[in-house]
């Protein structure tokens, strides 16, 4: 063997090295993905489940009773954001993921909008899901993603069947300071947003435009009627408060979810009048 | 320095030369994975098994290292260990993986794992250099739990998230929960007192100013 210090050593002490490491780490990889994948897939059907506030204690369910739950109460359907439309049964795939789509040229659109979500792409289609009693609508839930400071965070927000009560907003996946921005997930702050509207009170869902949107963060306290709509922003979190700001905006403007949820509010309002609640 | 023994290797970062209490290494993690007793006893145990692993392994290789690119050998072999043990967590405790979010990969930069690695381990032989390792993170571990544990008791009134305090938002509750003692400065407070109660103990360890 070469003496320790020559350079002949040097380079076959770092390749050896470099090869036992990346076999080491990525053997690990590869053979714990799948589980790897099961708890985010769990992960993402708990942050539904909680939006929704389907389960009084979610975070001590179990992976099989989230399953479980899930299937019972949720049904996921595969929207065209734009028209609003359900896509048809027969184009509808088990294993579309949005995410992916957003970074494919012919299944995503460039965002052009006031709203700033740091992205320049999104998808076309996405998964949104619904909590139904019998064929009554109860609850829509809708994935919302946006750039905070340091990452992107997605999340999800639940909607009341009137279509502007905000039922929950969780978030299951973002890279935020934790303490600062990471409050984001923080239990009290979540349950600052159940019963904010949507809109400003007085317009018909039907008929609402962007600048009806209301819903955001406030910088201090919201006052008056704001506090109808907003809540409180997260101290020395002043970035990512905005970016979940215009996230909301942006996700209920008619760039986002608007044409969807208008949709739905004029079929209530043409099967039962008595949504105005 | 005469050749130590193994239970002096593995006992003596304890208390008699605790890596955060006396070396002042490591504070910044200890900060903020500190707030719960579960993600801080998760937290000790992925240091204690990188430093034991790590300083064992540079031991094993010790001698084929070239002095030029130690340093970055033993980077090399600490994050690969580091990464695994990620990958561990996000497949076996998911939730808590979640909770301890970049500070799992920040063990690489923790200066415990690299400190014990270049200063013992290159001299050693593998298996007192694992004791070491162990030693020291356990004396990582003992500080962290420490600081948990009255960070959870007073912050939250829960330990491993068992209510123990009856808070006062409960209908039946007396308790008000001390909030500062969720905010990272309560760690410096804590961490501070510790210091100072081993250090009266043992004034040995006291530094001439």
């Amino acid at each position: 063997m070469p003496p320790r210090d020559s350079i002949a050593n040097t380079f076959m002490v770092s390749m050896i090295l470099c090869v036992v490491c990346s076999l080491l780490v990525s053997s690990a990889a590869v053979i714990l993905k799948p589980m790897q994948d099961r708890n985010k897939l769990l992960d993402r059907q708990l942050n539904i489940i909680e939006a929704a506030g389907l389960s009084e204690e979610p975070r001590k369910l179990s992976g099989q009773e989230i399953e479980e739950l899930f299937q019972s109460r949720v049904t996921p359907r595969l929207l065209d954001i734009d028209t609003g439309e359900y896509v048809p049964e027969s184009e509808v795939d088990e294993a579309f993921d949005p995410r992916k789509a957003a970074k494919d040229l012919e299944r995503s659109q460039e965002v052009e909008s006031a709203y700033d979500i740091g992205q320049l792409r999104r998808e076309k289609r996405t998964w949104v899901y619904l909590v139904q009693d019998g064929e009554q609508l109860e609850q829509v839930i809708v994935p919302v993603y946006g750039m905070g400071l340091w990452s992107t965070l997605y999340g999800y927000v639940a909607i009341d069947s009137d279509l502007r009560t905000i039922q929950g907003l969780t978030y299951y996946e973002h890279g935020e300071t934790p303490g600062l921005g990471g409050e984001v997930e923080n239990p009290a702050w979540k349950a600052k947003w159940i019963g904010k509207k949507i809109w400003e009170e007085g317009v018909a869902v039907p008929d609402v435009k962007n600048e009806n949107i209301l819903v955001g963060v406030a910088k201090g306290a919201p006052v008056g009627d704001l506090a109808k709509y907003q809540v409180d922003g997260l101290s020395g979190a002043t970035i990512t408060s905005r970016g979940v700001d215009s996230m909301l905006k942006y996700w209920f403007s008619d760039d986002g979810f608007g044409p969807y949820l208008k949709k739905l509010a004029s079929q209530q309002g043409a099967s039962d009048g008595s949504t105005n609640r | 320095m005469a050749a130590p023994t193994a239970k002096e290797v593995l006992l003596k970062p304890i208390f008699d030369n605790n890596p955060i209490g006396l070396q002042i290494l490591g504070i910044c993690s200890a900060l903020a994975v500190t707030t719960q007793m579960s993600t801080s006893l998760v937290m000790s145990i992925a240091v204690v098994a990188v430093t034991g692993c790590a300083s064992a392994s540079v031991s094993l290789i010790r001698h084929r290292i070239p002095s030029s690119i130690r340093i970055i050998v033993q980077m090399v072999v600490i994050a690969s260990l580091v990464i695994l043990v990620d990958q561990i967590l996000k497949a076996f405790l998911f939730d808590i993986s979640k909770r301890l979010s970049v500070f799992v990969g920040l063990i690489i930069t923790n200066c415990i794992v690299m400190g014990r690695a270049e200063g013992f381990a290159m001299k050693n032989d593998p298996k007192m250099s694992f004791l070491d390792g162990v030693g020291n993170g356990l004396g990582y571990s003992f500080i962290l739990l420490a600081v948990a544990f009255f960070r959870e008791l007073f912050g939250s009134g829960k330990l491993f998230g068992v209510t123990l305090l009856n808070p006062i938002t409960n209908p039946d509750g007396w308790y008000n929960p001390n909030g500062l003692m969720l905010l990272s400065p309560s760690a410096f407070f804590i961490i501070g007192v510790i210091i100072w109660i081993i250090r009266s103990v043992k004034p040995e360890q006291v530094e001439e100013a």
